[in-house]
């Protein structure tokens, strides 16, 4: 039983190998090597662009999240949607500033604001850190966290009413409210997902090094 | 009305933000610019850390893609979700959408030009991207920016979550337009 707990566990390293494992196999099959290579060291360095892209907004976002801090904005926010919080995150102690630091977050991700949501979601990551025993893996709260947000909760598609308008839609915004509808269930379905599968995926190390102590 | 007070709140939260924020730092009395650079000096440091997790993921996403393996992918799953009312024009957005951002953007642009921007094809799409996120980027990022590299059950959860997303996205979609 446990070691099927820790091969699930892994899961991420299954899915990293395959999708290499299977590019090679299909690129021996279709000839498309050349390709592969190309995405490979086009993929390594636009990670790169994209994490230097990071670096002055994520600058600015946590030196203003320090200011919001010293002033008690953090913990402010994080007492006024304290019983949510406490049903999404049950692990995070109440005074914990990690509660201020994802509704930010969550704000922000909520708004579109998509430059401020990425720095903010960082800080509330490294909030929950604080909060983690063993600092290889994931805790229960950090899963939720990161599951909400790839829910992608959004109250204005702004980029998707860009497309549309620019493609000469009559009605650009006719999508708002499908779009809240859609994420709102996806959202729904991340917290039961994470809170549900959490005790299949256990904290404790693999089995091996219990049989071995 | 709704729809100029939403463009008024996304033209200006962040100079609001940006302005609101060290305002109520001088009232508690903060050293408002001096407690900033204190923050902003992890900036760095944390945009290199996420560097690896995010090599790591999209170079396997790059490989995968390039090799075609992602176009058998979808083609794999058009007749499994067909018979579900699935439209199968929308099933590599599906796919796509957890992977790729920039990639699952430029398929919904070109589902937009093909059908019409009003067809219900392009307005599942929008749905379908507006309503969900990149979730390995996503993974990439958070985890990497704390150095987690046992992320338990993340990955099923937001998947599972993605999944909800997209098929919610059809269903509404099919019964509002």
């Amino acid at each position: 039983m446990y070691i099927g707990c820790a091969t699930i566990t892994n899961m991420l390293n299954y899915i990293w190998f395959g999708l290499m494992a299977i590019a090679l196999v299909v690129a021996a099959i279709n000839g498309t090597a050349e390709a592969v290579t190309r995405g490979a060291v086009e993929s390594a360095s636009s990670a790169v662009q994209i994490a230097i892209g990071l670096v002055g907004i994520m600058t600015l976002w946590l030196g203003m999240m320090r200011i919001a801090e010293a002033a008690g904005l953090v913990s402010l926010v994080g007492r006024a949607l304290r019983p949510l919080l406490r049903w999404l995150f049950p692990d995070v102690p109440p005074a914990h500033p990690a509660g201020g630091a994802i509704v930010v977050a969550l704000a922000a991700n909520m708004l579109g604001l998509n430059n401020a949501a990425t720095p903010l979601g960082i800080k509330a990551m490294e909030e929950l850190n604080t909060l983690n025993p063993d600092k290889d893996t994931a805790t229960n709260a950090m899963v939720t966290l990161m599951a909400i947000t790839t829910a992608g909760v959004q109250l204005v598609p702004a980029s998707m009413i860009g497309v549309l308008a620019a493609a000469g839609s009559t009605n650009p915004t006719a999508i708002i409210a499908p779009t809240i509808l859609a994420t709102a269930a996806g959202t729904m379905a991340a917290v039961i997902a994470a809170r549900a599968l959490e005790r299949f995926y256990p904290v404790s190390a693999p089995a091996a090094e219990e049989v071995r102590s | 009305m709704i729809r100029s007070a939403l463009d008024a709140i996304s033209l200006w939260a962040i100079p609001v933000l940006l302005v609101a924020i060290p305002l109520a730092g001088m009232l508690r009395k903060v050293k408002v610019y001096d407690v900033f650079i204190e923050g902003a000096k992890e900036g760095f440091d944390v945009a290199v850390k996420i560097i690896p997790f995010l090599v790591g993921i999209l170079v396997a996403i790059g490989m995968f893609r390039g090799s075609g393996a992602m176009d058998l992918l979808m083609a794999a799953m058009r007749p499994l979700v067909a018979p579900l009312g699935f439209p199968p024009e929308l099933v590599p957005l599906a796919v796509l959408r957890s992977l790729t951002g920039s990639g699952s953007l430029a398929f919904t642009t070109d589902l937009v030009k093909t059908h019409g921007p009003d067809s219900v094809i392009a307005r599942t799409a929008a749905t379908m991207y507006g309503s969900s996120e990149t979730t390995f980027y996503v993974l990439a990022v958070y985890f990497g920016s704390v150095g987690v590299r046992r992320t338990r059950h993340a990955v099923p959860a937001a998947l599972i979550a993605d999944l909800v997303a997209a098929v919610a996205a059809v269903a509404v979609c099919a019964w509002m337009f």
